[in-house]
């Protein structure tokens, strides 16, 4: 029962910054249908930011994490104006081998820029480790999992309360219609990138933190397993994305305590293909029933 | 196949000049180990990619995991050919990894070919990590490792002969009446239904006749990198194969080879630069993507049949 509720806190940690990272392939998705390889990159730069506000600037964890979600949307924003913009209306495969190429780009500039070596994060916050009932949880958790409980509770009020989340909802329900009713796509787009992107750069100052180590292609393995969590809840779907990133997290950690570790991935997968199998459009997914 | 014969002839007689060519630079000299290496690496890429390019193009199915049945005939040969080191030996690991590879698409296939788009390509992504993973904590792959000291069973030769023969094969399935059937398929699932296809039939043998070819290019190359490791065989090398389909232009062999060779000859320039490589390489990908968003060639294809009938046309305008 002890390892079972540790293994629950560790997997809810590591779930959380999953369903932060998912949370933009989610949005990114359901408004232009783009899988967005590059997304565990940005993810990437903002660890990187992390390190570099906290080292030369001597910024506070606050002001770190918020200075990379504006420096990580910023991005967001530039790389749909340069890279998707261009291909909104051509075949969806060559959007996406775009967004493998801007991925691939990322990765190998920051690799010539700072080097392939791993690099210790700077350790802003003190961990502090408190025992409750024989459970060990380390203020850093804590943290996570609370930062990324109220970004994601941010981004539904954001979605669902603002005249900003209401156009995104009706973009990628239709946009056509949605440009016929006076919402400006362009705009409405870059916004959906500038928050997944936010939220990608919070996970990255978050997970510095918690593993205490970054390299130019720490994103690229999270970026997947967050695309798997973002499938897994229903792609186009934030609470899908939400559960579905904390389901990958609590699978892994399970995996592991039961000491098939090296087999981890592979189950996530299995899980993956098993619950497209049963419901093809994920957990939370909509539907859409077929019209001949 | 009796229709086509002609242009059977025509295109084999311009690989055996192809042949010719690439013998006489290399009694000549031009070719060193270098550029055999590059035009070897070429040859598998365009086995590799021209199955992608049946399953993607033809048949459009979105497969991401075609690095994984790559991985079954590359571990097939690495296996087989330490214990039977003669060419015999090859060529039976070779047709054992076709087959195993020919299993697995249809174990991966009848159930995941029932999803469509992206969700077909994540599930066929999960399914070819998973191979890669079981053969990563396997003894007799030898694990993360890999197997090295791979007899050098293969030459420039085998590569470019089975090539040869696996594109003249593609492409008379793609233009038989079963390929016919497949692209019907692509076009409009529920009108081919109506005609009497069954869907899930033909994606699946689009599926595995992808696998069987991406299992050749694994044996070649297991054979003739003489080294492998299930690092080799992960999401990134499914998506290198993935890039040349599209860059190519999804549907077009044609395309498929130009891509091969334009990637394989800019990967050889760029060994210059060093790191800078892969900035300079990412960057043309996006550029090429984003000004020829259909690939190179679109769906445009050569063929001797075109241009013969464009000469009749042109004729009897003349006459």
């Amino acid at each position: 029962m002890q390892t079972f509720g540790q293994q629950l806190i560790n997997g809810l940690s590591l779930g959380s910054i999953y369903a932060l990272l998912a949370l933009g392939y989610t949005m990114v998705y359901g408004i232009i249908k783009l899988i967005n390889f590059a997304h565990g990159d940005i993810y990437m730069l903002g660890a990187f930011w992390g390190y570099y506000v906290i080292n030369q600037l001597h910024f506070n964890f606050i002001w770190a994490m918020l200075s990379a979600m504006v420096f990580c949307a910023l991005l967001g924003v530039i790389i749909e104006y340069f890279a998707y913009r261009p291909l909104r209306h051509s075949p969806r495969i060559t959007a996406l081998i775009t967004a493998i190429g801007v991925s691939f780009l990322l990765e190998n500039g920051m690799t010539y820029l700072f080097t392939a070596n791993t690099r210790s994060f700077p350790q802003v916050i003190k961990t502090v480790t408190y025992h409750l009932g024989g459970l060990r949880i380390s203020n850093i958790q804590l943290l996570i999992l609370g930062t990324a409980c109220l970004l994601m509770l941010l981004l539904e009020l954001i979605i669902k309360r603002t005249k900003m989340g209401r156009a995104m909802r009706a973009v990628s329900v239709d946009p056509e219609a949605a440009q016929l009713v006076g919402i400006n796509i362009n705009h409405t787009i870059s916004f959906t990138f500038a928050l997944g992107s936010a939220m990608a750069g919070a996970a990255g100052v978050l997970i510095g933190l918690y593993y205490n180590s970054i390299d130019p292609l720490m994103g690229m393995t999270p970026g997947i397993k967050a695309f798997v969590a973002a499938v897994i809840g229903g792609i186009g779907s934030v609470p899908g994305a939400s559960v579905g990133g904390f389901l990958i997290g609590l699978l892994e950690t399970g995996v592991q305590a039961i000491g098939l570790s090296a087999y981890k991935d592979a189950v996530v997968y299995f899980v993956l293909i098993v619950i497209l199998l049963v419901l093809p459009a994920g957990i939370f997914g909509k539907k859409t029933k077929e019209k001949v | 196949m009796k229709a086509n014969f002609k242009y059977n002839i025509s295109w084999l007689a311009v690989m055996v000049i192809g042949f010719v060519a690439i013998d006489a630079c290399e009694f000549l000299g031009i070719i060193n180990t270098f550029i055999e290496n590059m035009l070897v690496t070429i040859g598998i890429n365009i086995i590799l990619a021209t199955g992608l390019n049946l399953i993607i193009g033809f048949s459009g199915q979105f497969s991401l995991g075609h690095a994984g049945f790559m991985a079954i005939g590359a571990y097939a040969t690495g296996i087989m050919t330490q214990t039977i080191a003669t060419p015999l030996g090859f060529y039976l690991s070779m047709v054992i990894g076709i087959v195993i590879a020919m299993i697995a698409a249809l174990i991966v296939g009848i159930p995941t070919l029932r999803l469509r788009g992206d969700y077909l390509a994540i599930a066929t992504m999960g399914a070819a990590e998973i191979i890669r993973i079981l053969i990563n904590n396997l003894k007799i792959t030898n694990g993360a490792a890999g197997l090295f000291n791979i007899p050098p069973l293969v030459t420039w030769a085998t590569v470019y002969v089975l090539m040869c023969l696996t594109t003249i094969v593609t492409v008379n399935f793609i233009h038989s009446r079963n390929g016919r059937a497949i692209m019907s398929v692509r076009e409009d699932e529920i009108a081919a239904e109506a005609m009497g296809i069954n869907p899930t039939r033909w994606k699946l043998a689009a599926f595995v006749f992808g696998a069987a070819t991406a299992a050749i290019g694994g044996s070649l190359h297991a054979a003739y990198i003489q080294t492998i490791a299930p690092g080799d065989f992960n999401i990134m090398a499914s998506i290198a194969i993935l890039i040349i389909v599209v860059l190519g232009g999804v549907g077009s062999i044609t395309g498929t080879f130009v891509a091969a060779i334009v990637l394989g000859a800019l990967d050889t320039i760029l060994q210059n630069f060093g790191t800078l490589r892969m900035i300079i390489y990412s960057l043309a990908l996006i550029l090429i993507m984003i000004f020829k968003p259909s690939g190179l060639l679109g769906n445009w294809e050569l063929s001797f049949k075109h241009l013969g009938i464009h000469q009749r046309k042109e004729q009897s305008i003349h006459e």
